[in-house]
C-alpha cells in the first residue's frame, strides 16, 4: 500500500444555500520517498487538497489513507495527533512564533508530543544544525533573514520525524537566491533521508525540482506526470 | 501527552510579553478580592465588637425600672416614682423560676475623696449577687457580702476608672475613701469592663452594700425603695419567660388591675443587643455582596482581556494546532493564563484587603478580625473567577479552525 492513498475525495463548502465544490472525485497515490510538486491557478483546489493531505481538513466524501490508516473520518484530536507525528508543515509566511527563539520554535511539535525538556532542546538544536543554523539557536525570528526563517520552519517541520513534509509555496516570500537554498535543502532531505516531500508552487523553476508534478484545475487533477506544462492558464 | 509544566510555561510567557495589559487585568481582581476581604473583616469586626458589648453588660440581663407616673394628666418618665422595693427584688429571686439571680440597686452620684484626690462618680448600693448578674470579676480583694448587707458596713468596691483617678499607682485595697465625707474602706477592685454600647464608662463606679447606701448615703423619704433591679435569666431562651414571670409577679405585688398600666418597665438588654448584632450581620452580608460585585466586574475584565488575547493570537493558535496542539491543549493554555491572572490578583488583593481591614479597624477601634477562612474563601473564589471567566475565551480559542487561524492576519 502506498504511503498516501486518496480515493474519490470530494470537498464541498456550503455558504448558506450555495454550494461550492472545491474538489471533485480526486484520486491519487503517493509512494514513500516521492518528491512531488502540486501546481494550479488559485481557486483550482490545490490548497484544499494540501489541507486535506496535511490533516488540517477532512473530505466531504471519499477516503484518505495515510500509512494505511483511514484518517478521513478523524476528529479534531486525532487529526492533531496525526499532524504532530506524521506531518511537517512549511508555510509561505514561515509562521514562526515571533516571541519565541529559533530553538523554541523548532521544539514546538515536541512540546505537544510530550517530549521532556532536555531531550526536545537537544533534538531541536540538532535539527537547526542540519539546516545550517547552529549559530542562530537563540535568535528571534525578526533577527533572521527570510531564508533563515524558512530554514527554522523546515527544522520545526522535521523535528518530530514526520512521514511527509508539506510545503505550501515555501519560496513565495523569498528572493531567488534564498529560494534556491531552500529548495536545495528539500532536495537533499529527499535524496539522503528518503523524506516524502510535497510542495505547492506556481513557479516552474521550483516545480522543476519535483520528480513528479500534479496539476489542478477546477477541483480536478488535469495532469499527473514527470513534467506538466505550465501554459494551461484559465 | 503534553506536560502541565510546558503548558504553564507557555501561559506565563505570553503574560510576561504584555506586562501592562496583564497588570490592568489583574488590577480588577486585586480590587475585587481586596474589597471582599476588607468588607468581610469590617463586618465581622463590627459584630465582634457588639458581642464584646453583650458580654460586658452581662449575658441574659433583664433590667427592671420603676414606672412612669401620671400626675394630674402629666405623664412623667421612667423612675419618677419609686415603685420598686427591696422586697420586690427578693420576691423576684424567690418566685420567678426563670430568674437565676437578682440585684437591686440604689444609686446616686457623689464626690469621693482620697488624700488630696477627689472624683465625682456613680455610687451604687447593691447586694452580693450583682457580680453574678453582671458577670463581673473582682480582680483583687472581695465583693460586698451578705454580712455587709445585713450590718450595713461601710465598705466599697471600686471600678478601674475610680481606682485610677483616686489612687493612681497605689494599691487601693485597705485604703479608706470618703464618700459624702463618710469614710469607707475599699475592700475590692473590679476588673475592667470598658464602655457600654451607648458609650458610658462602666468602670467609673463604686459599689457599696445596699443597706449602707440606703441609711447613710442616700437617705430616702420612702425606705426600702430601690432605683432599679437587675435580674439574670438562666439562658437566652428563658429571657422571654423570665420577663413574663417578673411582670406577672410585680403586677400582683403592686396590685395593678387588669386594665391598668404597669407601674414599672421590664427591659431585655440582651435582646436589644442581639437585634443590633443581627442587623450588623445583615449589614456585613450586604457589604460582602457589594464587594463581590466588584470581584465579578474584575472577572469580566479578565474575560475581556482573554477574548482580546485570543483574537490577537489567532495565528499563534493556528501554528500550534498545525504542529499538533489538540483543542484541549489550547484550552488549557488559555485557561491557565486566566487562572494565573486571577490567582496573582487574588494574592495581591488579599494583601490589600488585610491592609484595608487594619486601617478600618484602627480608625473605628474595632477588634481586628481577618479570618483565615475569609481570606481562603476570597482566594479560592478568585481562582474560581479565573476558571469561570477564562473558560469561554479558552473554549473559543480551542474550537478555531486551524486553516482559518493560519490565514488570519
Amino acid at each position: 500500500m502506498p504511503l498516501i492513498k486518496i480515493e474519490k475525495v470530494t470537498k464541498i463548502y456550503r455558504f448558506g444555500e450555495q454550494e461550492l465544490k472545491v474538489l471533485e472525485d480526486v484520486s491519487v497515490e503517493i509512494e514513500k520517498g516521492e518528491f512531488l510538486c502540486i501546481m494550479g491557478p488559485s481557486g483550482s483546489g490545490k490548497s484544499t487538497f494540501m489541507n486535506i493531505l496535511g490533516c488540517l481538513d477532512t473530505p466531504t466524501s471519499g477516503r484518505y489513507y495515510l500509512d494505511s490508516i483511514d484518517v478521513s473520518t478523524f476528529g479534531a484530536n486525532e487529526l492533531a495527533e496525526i499532524r504532530n507525528k506524521k506531518i511537517g508543515f512549511v508555510f509561505q509566511q514561515f509562521n514562526l512564533l515571533p516571541r519565541a527563539t529559533a530553538v523554541e520554535n523548532v521544539e514546538l511539535p515536541l512540546i505537544y508530543a510530550g517530549v521532556p525538556y532536555k531531550e526536545r532542546r537537544e533534538r531541536a538544536k540538532d535539527m537547526l544544525a542540519q539546516v545550517g543554523l547552529a549559530e542562530r539557536v537563540n535568535h528571534y525570528p525578526k533577527q533572521l533573514s527570510g531564508g533563515q526563517q524558512q530554514r527554522v520552519a523546515i527544522a520545526r517541520a522535521l523535528v518530530n520525524s514526520p512521514s511527509i513534509i508539506l510545503a505550501d509555496e515555501p519560496t513565495g516570500n523569498l528572493d531567488s537566491k534564498s529560494s534556491l537554498e531552500i529548495m536545495e535543502i528539500f532536495k537533499r532531505l529527499n535524496e539522503e533521508q528518503g523524506l516524502t516531500t510535497i510542495i505547492v508552487t506556481h513557479e516552474p523553476d521550483i516545480a522543476s525540482f519535483g520528480r513528479r508534478q500534479i496539476r489542478f484545475l477546477d477541483g480536478k487533477i488535469v495532469c499527473d506526470s514527470a513534467v506538466c506544462t505550465m501554459e494551461e492558464k484559465k | 501527552m503534553i506536560s502541565i509544566s510546558s503548558i504553564i510555561n507557555i501561559a506565563l510567557r505570553s503574560l510576561i510579553v504584555n506586562k501592562m495589559r496583564t497588570f490592568l487585568a489583574i488590577l480588577g481582581i486585586i480590587i475585587g478580592v481586596g474589597a471582599v476581604v476588607t468588607m468581610v473583616a469590617v463586618g465581622s469586626g463590627a459584630s465582634k465588637k457588639i458581642s464584646q458589648q453583650i458580654a460586658s453588660i452581662g449575658s441574659n440581663l433583664i433590667l427592671i425600672l420603676p414606672g412612669a407616673t401620671t400626675q394630674g394628666g402629666l405623664r412623667m418618665g421612667h423612675g419618677t416614682q419609686q415603685t420598686l422595693t427591696f422586697s420586690d427584688a427578693e420576691a423576684i429571686a424567690k418566685e420567678c423560676p426563670a430568674v437565676v439571680s437578682v440585684a437591686p440597686v440604689i444609686s446616686g452620684t457623689a464626690q469621693v475623696v482620697f488624700g488630696n484626690q477627689n472624683w465625682s462618680t456613680g455610687i451604687m448600693g447593691t447586694t452580693p449577687d450583682m457580680v453574678i448578674v453582671r458577670e463581673w470579676e473582682v480582680v483583687s480583694g472581695r465583693f460586698i457580702n451578705e454580712q455587709d448587707v445585713r450590718s450595713g458596713t461601710k465598705v466599697a468596691v471600686i471600678g478601674q476608672t475610680v481606682a485610677e483617678k483616686l489612687f493612681g499607682e497605689l494599691e487601693p485595697i485597705g485604703k479608706v475613701i470618703r464618700i459624702k465625707k463618710i469614710p469607707f474602706e475599699v475592700v475590692g477592685l473590679l476588673e475592667k469592663k470598658g464602655q457600654t454600647f451607648t458609650g458610658q464608662d462602666q468602670d467609673d463606679i463604686i459599689y457599696v452594700p445596699i443597706s449602707t447606701a440606703q441609711r447613710t448615703l442616700f437617705g430616702q423619704t420612702l425606705p426600702g425603695r430601690v432605683r432599679l433591679i437587675y435580674a439574670k435569666a438562666a439562658d437566652l431562651e428563658s429571657i422571654q419567660q423570665a420577663t413574663e414571670q417578673i411582670r406577672t409577679l410585680l403586677r400582683q405585688r403592686h396590685r395593678i388591675g387588669p386594665n391598668q398600666e404597669d407601674d414599672f418597665t421590664v427591659m431585655d438588654l440582651t435582646q436589644m443587643l442581639k437585634a443590633a448584632e443581627e442587623s450588623t450581620k445583615t449589614m456585613s452580608i450586604l457589604l460582602g455582596a457589594i464587594a463581590s460585585v466588584s470581584l465579578l466586574v474584575g472577572g469580566i475584565g479578565i474575560m475581556n482581556i482573554m477574548l482580546v488575547s485570543v483574537t490577537e493570537r489567532t495565528r499563534e493558535i493556528g501554528i500550534r494546532m498545525a504542529v499538533g496542539a489538540k483543542p484541549k491543549d489550547i484550552r488549557m493554555q488559555f485557561l491557565i493564563e486566566a487562572l494565573f491572572l486571577t490567582t496573582i490578583g487574588g494574592l495581591f488583593g488579599l494583601l490589600l484587603g488585610i491592609a484595608g481591614s487594619l486601617i478600618v479597624s484602627s480608625i473605628m477601634q474595632w477588634p481586628i478580625s481577618i479570618s483565615v477562612f475569609s481570606a481562603l474563601i476570597a482566594f479560592v473564589f478568585s481562582a474560581f473567577v479565573g476558571v469561570f471567566f477564562g473558560f469561554y475565551p479558552a473554549y473559543k480559542a480551542s474550537i478555531l479552525n486551524p486553516i482559518e487561524a493560519l490565514r488570519y492576519e
